[in-house]
């Protein structure tokens, strides 16, 4: 079994090749990337030390994404289900909408700081290539966002919010026509584009200074909860974080404050889409786009098609630094299918005022099957890191209605 | 046979032309067509290069993965690939082949597996695209204790401390990367530009045989005559495309591709 170091951040318990656990992540990237992402990497080494750049991601994060996202009870739901306390860290409140603001942010700030004036960006249910555009144009960079047609047509809303911001969307036709294509895409525009274009990897993914850069930036999300938390509770009190994961990118932020944590005291729970979910179905360790990683493969190592309701899900690999986490044995990870995120959200939405969108439903879901089996002492904590308002017209085709 | 890399580049230059090699996927369209294809072609060729088709490719141009999407799509599978390997030596032992892929690929077959595998069928060399210096050092050693030549990559971007390691480490081959691109897009820098790239890592080692790729064609292949060795693929596997969709026959047209290119650069 992996041992996690402790007292030192997550992202940065790799060794010189930028494998965790000497098994997930790497730099498995053509040689013409090379010298880009080590460029890069040292430039985010100097950044995150240096004060004014920290000052300036503050502020943005403050005015520009709005300060600190809302934690508070759901008494309803806590009732309804009779067990544990159910919390909510609203994530979906923050300007953009999903936890991919902070991490689109930070991409646009880092590349303005490299003096490239153009960004490119993968996204599958839009959120990510959304934020990115919004803070390209606050930015004043030109972006690209890839995303893959099956993706364009099913999060119509986030892609005219994109279109609207004056960023190009470069439709991916090929493979499965959802977010792992247009990953690959997005990877072949920068290695033909490294020496004037940044790349924004969209999630915790990819060469290994492209995951740190992500998990980095969302970990806004625990610096927030813990304060919240003790605030709350005058301590931290004995905790179950749950979180869905698609690669993985916003429980990296909502976990990473508490890994140091023993896990009988923080429990970190990973809730994947059913048919995409290489971490809680034991998957083998594959590469794909530029990392080992847990990943759904087929016998012969092509990387397999997944089937998600959600676009943000529809991925077959997972985060280096989820599979770190699950072989430490620091994290568990579940799943659950289409039709229980749905009923997650029609039982959610009933009682409660939040609209979460499909992805943070599969956290939802797995939160109403624990609750009920705990005390009123252990404090649920989920985190609702996406609005619903891009899959309202999935929600209605599968449940008749949205809620006002 | 042992250094049949390196006997063909010796051939070229005595003949005082740079080594002709081809790309094209295995199993495009079909297994027993692409070795057709490859047969027909090697006439006019010093090294064959085939590629291994991956569905997740990172640095592949379009023309490159529609053959190995149409490879896939026909159900290529490894096994079958050092099977076709074995064929293609059996009537051509001298010609040497690469295979040419991404590490996935080799890594879920094992890497021991996979050298044994190669070295069985008759495999003279190795390009795996995203396994980049130094996180090759193990393989790339694996692969010189079963004398097959593991050929390192330089790109536009290497500064020129890392290509000395890059060729410090390397075997009797080494592929430039001509521009900053994805195969088969057009050139972005000028012929002047590459030649110049080249001329640096020659002067390194002069020893080495260093082949040019990415982006040329029909029209650039002449301009580049200096190299010890021309890679062409895109241009190739974009010509199987065209073939197969006005329902020509593949293997004659990329038979007279190759031996234009040929008389180009001869």
């Amino acid at each position: 079994m992996i041992k996690l170091k402790k007292k030192i951040p997550l992202i940065d318990q790799h060794d010189k090749f930028g494998f965790y656990g000497n098994k997930f992540g790497g730099n498995y990237c053509a040689e013409t990337m090379r010298k880009p992402i080590e460029d890069l990497s040292k430039l985010f080494e100097k950044l995150r030390k240096d004060r004014k750049f920290l000052k300036k991601r503050d502020n943005y994060f403050k005015y520009y994404l709005g300060g600190e996202t809302p934690f508070f009870k759901l008494e309803n739901l806590t009732n309804h289900l009779g067990g544990a306390q159910i919390w909510c860290k609203d994530v979906s409140a923050i300007n953009g909408d999903a936890h991919k603001a902070y991490h689109a942010t930070v991409n646009a700030l880092i590349c303005k700081e490299s003096g490239k004036r153009y960004i490119a960006g993968d996204t599958g249910a839009g959120m990510f290539g959304k934020n990115l555009a919004m803070a390209a144009k606050k930015m004043n960079l030109k972006c690209k966002i890839f995303m893959g047609t099956k993706d364009i047509s099913r999060q119509a809303p986030n892609v005219k919010f994109i279109r609207d911001a004056g960023a190009e969307v470069v439709p991916v036709d090929s493979g499965s026509k959802t977010l792992v294509d247009a990953v690959s895409e997005c990877m072949r525009h920068y290695v033909s584009n490294c020496d004037n274009t940044h790349l924004a990897v969209g999630s915790a993914i990819g060469c290994n200074i492209f995951l740190k850069i992500c998990a980095w930036s969302t970990s806004q999300i625990s610096r927030e909860l813990k304060m919240q938390l003790i605030k709350e509770f005058g301590e931290i009190p004995k905790l179950k974080l749950i979180n869905v994961i698609g690669v993985g990118s916003s429980a990296l932020g909502f976990w990473n404050e508490f890994i140091d944590y023993d896990k009988r005291h923080v429990e970190l729970i990973g809730v994947e889409a059913k048919y995409a979910a290489p971490l809680s179905t034991n998957a083998k360790i594959a590469i794909l786009h530029g990392a080992a990683q847990y990943c759904l493969t087929d016998k012969e190592g092509q990387i397999a098609e997944t089937h998600s309701l959600s676009a943000g899900l529809d991925y077959p690999g997972s985060s280096p630094l989820h599979g770190l986490l699950k072989d430490s044995g620091r994290a568990r990870y579940t799943n659950a299918s289409d039709k229980e995120a749905l009923a997650a959200f029609k039982l959610i939405t009933k009682l409660e005022n939040i609209r979460p969108s499909l992805e943070p439903a599969h956290a939802w879901s797995e939160c109403i099957r624990l609750a009920p089996k705990l005390k009123k002492s252990d404090v649920l904590v989920v985190n609702n890191c996406g609005k619903g308002y891009k899959d309202k017209k999935i929600y209605i085709e599968q449940l008749g209605y949205y809620p006002k | 046979m042992k250094n049949s890399i390196n006997n063909a580049f010796k051939i070229a230059k005595k003949e005082n032309r740079p080594a002709l090699i081809s790309y094209t996927v295995c199993g495009d369209n079909t297994k027993d067509k692409s070795l057709e294809i490859l047969n027909s072609i090697s006439k006019d060729l010093d090294i064959a290069e085939w590629g291994i088709p991956h569905n997740c490719p990172t640095a592949d141009g379009k023309d490159i993965q529609n053959s190995s999407y149409r490879a896939l799509q026909n159900g290529i599978r490894l096994n079958d690939i050092f099977k076709l390997v074995k064929k293609f030596k059996k009537t051509k032992p001298f010609k040497p082949i690469i295979l040419m892929g991404y590490y996935q690929m080799i890594f879920n077959f094992g890497e021991k597996k996979f050298i044994q595998k190669c070295k069985a069928s008759g495999v003279d060399g190795l390009i795996v695209v995203d396994l980049s210096f130094p996180d090759n050092k193990n393989f790339a050693k694996l692969c010189k204790k079963n004398s097959i030549c593991f050929v390192q990559l330089i790109a536009p971007t290497t500064t020129v401390k890392r290509m000395r390691e890059i060729i410090k480490s390397s075997h009797e081959m080494i592929y430039m990367i001509s521009t900053i691109s994805t195969t088969g897009s057009a050139l972005k820098y000028s012929i002047k530009r590459i030649i110049k790239n080249y001329n640096v890592i020659k002067k390194i080692k002069p020893s080495k045989n260093v082949v040019i790729g990415f982006g040329i064609t029909e029209k650039t292949i002449s301009n580049l005559k200096s190299a010890d060795g021309l890679v062409v693929g895109s241009a190739i596997c974009r010509e199987i495309t065209r073939s197969l969709k006005d329902r020509q026959n593949p293997v004659t047209n990329v038979s007279k591709l190759v031996r234009k290119l040929k008389n180009k650069i001869i």
